[in-house]
């Protein structure tokens, strides 16, 4: 028992590892939130006036929202007045590729073991950086250009594709649609864009990595990925923050768009800030991502490590409109010490013969309280919906909490919809047989949550997969349930 | 009354108030106005609009008054071959005349027992439709098996329900079993015709150490009735609660079951089975609360909903931090037959501890195309197939029922359903 709870205690004095941050000049917004910030933003960007209007009328919406308080989380709420709502690097000019970039910034990235130099980079992925509020650089553009593929940060796209933004932005949330996506639509600052055309597959991993450097500012990013008919794009997106002792707001939005036959594969790892062991600091995730399979054949499929975040508060769904689409959902949360995730997910089946697939698998160890929240609603016209349900809960220690929201509504008798979930810690006979065949305990652990995690952890793209199952091993070293 | 306000609704109920019960039906009055009806968007109550359905159902917020009943309906309304004691209401209010105890069950009104502990299980400030029975009721029956007492045959309780115009019925009952005893109640509910009422009934039950308690509702009311029953048990150390929660008609049913396990090595095993046509609207919240260590729980809930009917389930699991080594196992099963049926389920796990196996499961679906292509292969026609098989689903919730006569019974009314392509 002592053994155990030595184990326990170093597992939770872990320290996160991307905890540091950097003085530079920045360019800031005052404190606050009203109509004026945000035309500062908008003029701040250059942004055109539609765009502007954009965000006031989702300002209009906000201010007669309240917060949330259905999920299953409890944290102090945040004075969004006392928040500075942009905070970009000093650049004294726009740098036309990557060379022109400040080093200094690059060199937060090299920390970060990221390289933003085309030739270091492993072949294979484009990647975005968004650091507070601005997108400091995009790689491999030239090369995608070629395919007619768009990948840039937002602001550029406003600037050079106001078409497609006009078109998509908001399509998928829409302002109204909760309390953090109209703050999100009154105030987001940049994030990446991408659009694949027709028929095109894109040859690369597109990636965006999130970075929050300044104290006291919310991230606000938007990403809005849009497949056209019989395209294919897999995209990425990592994240982390400093350590800081005030908890700061991530309130992003992503929409995902999908064609006739296109396909879209998002995975993310989430590695922000999850506040000391006494719970103290911290990022408050509160995120709204969704994808639409608009076009018959469709598919989208999310794919999420979480490790990170103090509160998360996120749910990335899937509307499947077209008729044969697909929506696939796989999650591993993490949660530690008194980290607290309402995480899952939503799939609404519209189209006919329409299938999604959930696996959800929670870890939670330490105080921290872990959710799963999800929805299956298949519409009365969605003949021949097929869903499968699979959630999971993993706890390890007797002070942290899993828990299970599953809603399904079924409005449609010839769909087929099957949900089980299980709650279980790691058998101490499992242990046993590795401490049997010579395996550590610490090591056995690692074994078995891997082994646990494989089904979603096997969605992933190679360099993430790897990342992720380090992360996984970080995070619960040496934990015995 | 064309609009429904809370005050309308208590204080029309209130005003006939029995002295012994004043003060506690304050305190009700009090929860209903400090809980309010549950709003459209209450979680609690999302599915099941109970407001506007009274709202729109009922004009007269009177508490009904107790109808004649003779013994030929009472011996009409007892199963084939049911042996065992028969208690009668009529609208909620027991009818001593016609009704016959038994050796170890102590029969009371609830006036004549002293230092009431209504209330003390079936909290008025955990749920409105509580709150609004005790602000409300006028009397009930306070049931006693006394210790190391077994019975064995079942003890029914006979509820026949008439009411004209929506008046409103609010039966309670307190069920008190004393440690190592054992006893079967079967709550039968019949309406006499087919006017419109509301039934807002509350059942409080305790287990002592050992006790083994089954209980068995039928709810077989006409398809006018709106009903909110709130049954909440809490069993001590090594005893055991069944139940079983069969419903196969009435306009909109709200039915809350709460199990309390407060003592190590308690097991409790809920079952249920929805069988709806036409507008039923049927909706299960079940709660089972781990409190202790060493406890287990099975709950299994079957649904079949055909024509327009709207079936509800809401299975809850809480198991504490120190309930440790819990066993807790919740199944809901359910087979759409229409276009316009609709399901709307929600299993839900709570858990704070982690030695713990817990599980849950949920299926919708129809029936196997392939079981029935073989049923017809060997000359059995598709409804007679579609039936079988339809009562092959509903047979395992049917099989946990002991006593004959009940399960015959109802046995026999889903076959008349099943016969007539459900």
């Amino acid at each position: 028992m002592s053994k155990d709870n030595q184990i326990l205690e170093d597992l939770n004095s872990k320290e996160y590892e991307h905890g540091w941050s950097v003085n530079f000049e920045t360019d800031e917004a005052p404190i606050g939130l009203n109509e004026d910030i945000i035309r500062w933003i908008s003029t701040k960007k250059e942004e055109p006036s539609w765009l502007l209007e954009w965000r006031l009328k989702a300002f209009k919406i906000w201010q007669g929202m309240t917060e949330p308080t259905w999920a299953n989380v409890k944290y102090l709420k945040m004075d969004l007045q006392a928040l500075r709502y942009y905070s970009a690097p000093k650049q004294s000019k726009k740098p036309k590729n990557i060379n022109e970039v400040d080093p200094e910034l690059i060199a937060i990235y090299e920390r970060l073991g990221i390289s933003l130099h085309e030739q270091k980079r492993l072949q294979g992925i484009a990647i975005d950086v968004v650091l507070d509020s601005v997108s400091v650089a995009t790689t491999f553009k030239e090369t995608l250009g070629k395919l007619g593929i768009v990948f840039c940060s937002f602001s550029e796209a406003v600037k050079e594709h106001p078409e497609l933004i006009q078109k998509y932005l908001g399509s998928v949330v829409p302002m109204t649609d909760n309390y953090y996506a109209a703050l999100n639509a009154a105030v987001f600052s940049d994030g990446s864009f991408c659009y694949i055309p027709k028929g095109v597959r894109c040859p690369m991993e597109l990636s965006t990595y999130f970075r929050i450097n300044a104290a006291n500012t919310g991230q606000f990013e938007r990403t809005l990925i849009v497949a056209d008919d019989s395209s294919y794009v897999s995209y990425l997106e990592g994240c982390t923050a400093p350590q800081r002792d005030e908890n700061q707001l991530h309130a992003a939005v992503v929409e995902i768009y999908a064609g006739a036959h296109a396909e879209v594969k998002y995975s993310t790892v989430q590695n922000w800030f999850p506040g000391d062991k006494e719970g103290k600091g911290g990022i408050y995730n509160f995120v709204t991502k969704r994808g639409i399979c608009a076009g018959d054949h469709s598919k989208i499929s999310w794919t999420q490590v979480e490790t990170g975040s103090a509160v998360t508060w996120k749910y990335p769904s899937c509307i499947l409109k077209g008729d044969y689409s697909i929506g696939e959902f796989y999650s591993v949360a993490v949660t530690n010490n008194y980290q607290q995730a309402d995480t899952g997910t939503k799939m609404i089946h519209i189209g006919k013969n329409t299938k999604s697939r959930i696996v959800s698998k929670g870890i939670s160890a330490g105080k921290s309280q872990n959710s799963y929240r999800g929805q299956v609603q298949v519409m009365k016209r969605a003949h021949n919906a097929r869903n499968f349900s699979q959630c999971d809960s993993l706890l390890m220690g007797n002070q942290c909490g899993a828990h299970t929201f599953p809603y399904i509504d079924i409005a449609n008798p010839s769909a087929k919809v099957e949900h089980e979930a299980t709650t279980s810690k790691i058998g101490e006979d499992q242990i046993f047989y590795c401490n049997q065949r010579g395996i550590a305990t610490e090591d056995a652990v690692a074994l078995i949550v891997n082994g646990y995690a494989k089904e979603v952890l096997n969605q992933l793209p190679m360099e993430f997969a790897v990342e992720a199952q380090k992360l996984l091993a970080l995070t619960l070293e040496g934990s015995v349930g | 009354m064309s609009t429904l306000t809370q005050h309308e609704l208590v204080l029309g109920l209130f005003e006939a108030a029995p002295a012994t019960f004043l003060s506690l039906r304050q305190l009700g009055k009090e929860s209903f106005y400090a809980q309010g009806m549950p709003a459209l968007k209450s979680e609690e109550y999302k599915f099941t609009p109970l407001a506007k359905k009274l709202e729109s159902s009922l004009t007269d917020f009177f508490p009904a008054n107790p109808i004649k009943i003779s013994a030929e309906q009472v011996k009409s309304a007892v199963f084939t071959g049911f042996e065992g004691v028969v208690l009668v209401f009529s609208n909620g209010k027991y009818l001593p005349e016609l009704s016959k105890s038994t050796e170890g069950l102590t029969v009371n009104l609830l006036s004549e027992i002293e230092n009431t502990p209504l209330g003390s299980i079936a909290k008025a400030d955990k749920d409105p439709f509580t709150a609004l029975n005790q602000a409300t009721f006028t009397d009930g029956l306070h049931l006693s098996i006394d210790s190391k007492k077994s019975i064995e045959s079942p003890i029914l309780l006979l509820q026949f329900h008439q009411a004209q115009g929506g008046q409103v019925i609010s039966p309670r009952i307190w069920i008190e079993a004393g440690d190592f005893s054992k006893a079967t109640f079967i709550d039968y509910q019949v309406s006499l015709d087919a006017a419109p009422y509301f039934v807002n009934k509350v059942v409080e039950i305790k287990g002592g150490v050992h006790a083994n308690i089954t209980y068995h509702s039928l709810q077989e009311e006409s398809n006018h009735v709106i009903e909110v029953s709130n049954v909440v048990t809490n069993i001590y150390q090594d005893a055991q609660f069944n139940s079983t929660q069969i419903t196969l008609s009435g306009d909109m049913v709200r039915n809350n079951l709460t199990l309390n396990l407060l003592g190590s090595n308690s097991v409790g095993n809920m079952y249920g089975l929805y069988l709806l046509q036409g507008k039923t609207h049927v909706d299960n919240h079940t709660n089972v609360d781990h409190t202790i260590p060493h406890a287990e729980s099975n709950e299994l809930y079957k649904g079949i909903m055909a024509d327009q009917s709207r079936g509800v389930f809401n299975g809850k699991i809480f198991v504490r931090q120190i309930a440790q080594k819990t066993n807790a196992f919740q199944q809901n099963n359910n087979i759409l037959l229409s276009e316009d049926a609709i399901i709307n389920t929600k299993p839900q796990l709570e858990i704070w501890a982690d030695d713990v196996k817990c599980s849950h499961g949920c299926t919708v679906g129809q029936l196997d195309e392939e079981a029935l292509f073989y049923l017809q292969a060997r000359g059995i026609d598709k409804i007679t197939a579609k039936g079988l098989l339809l009562y092959a689903f509903a047979g395992e919730v049917l099989d946990k029922i002991e006593d004959d006569s009940l399960r015959n019974y109802i046995v026999n009314q889903i076959q008349k359903r099943l016969g007539s392509n459900f």
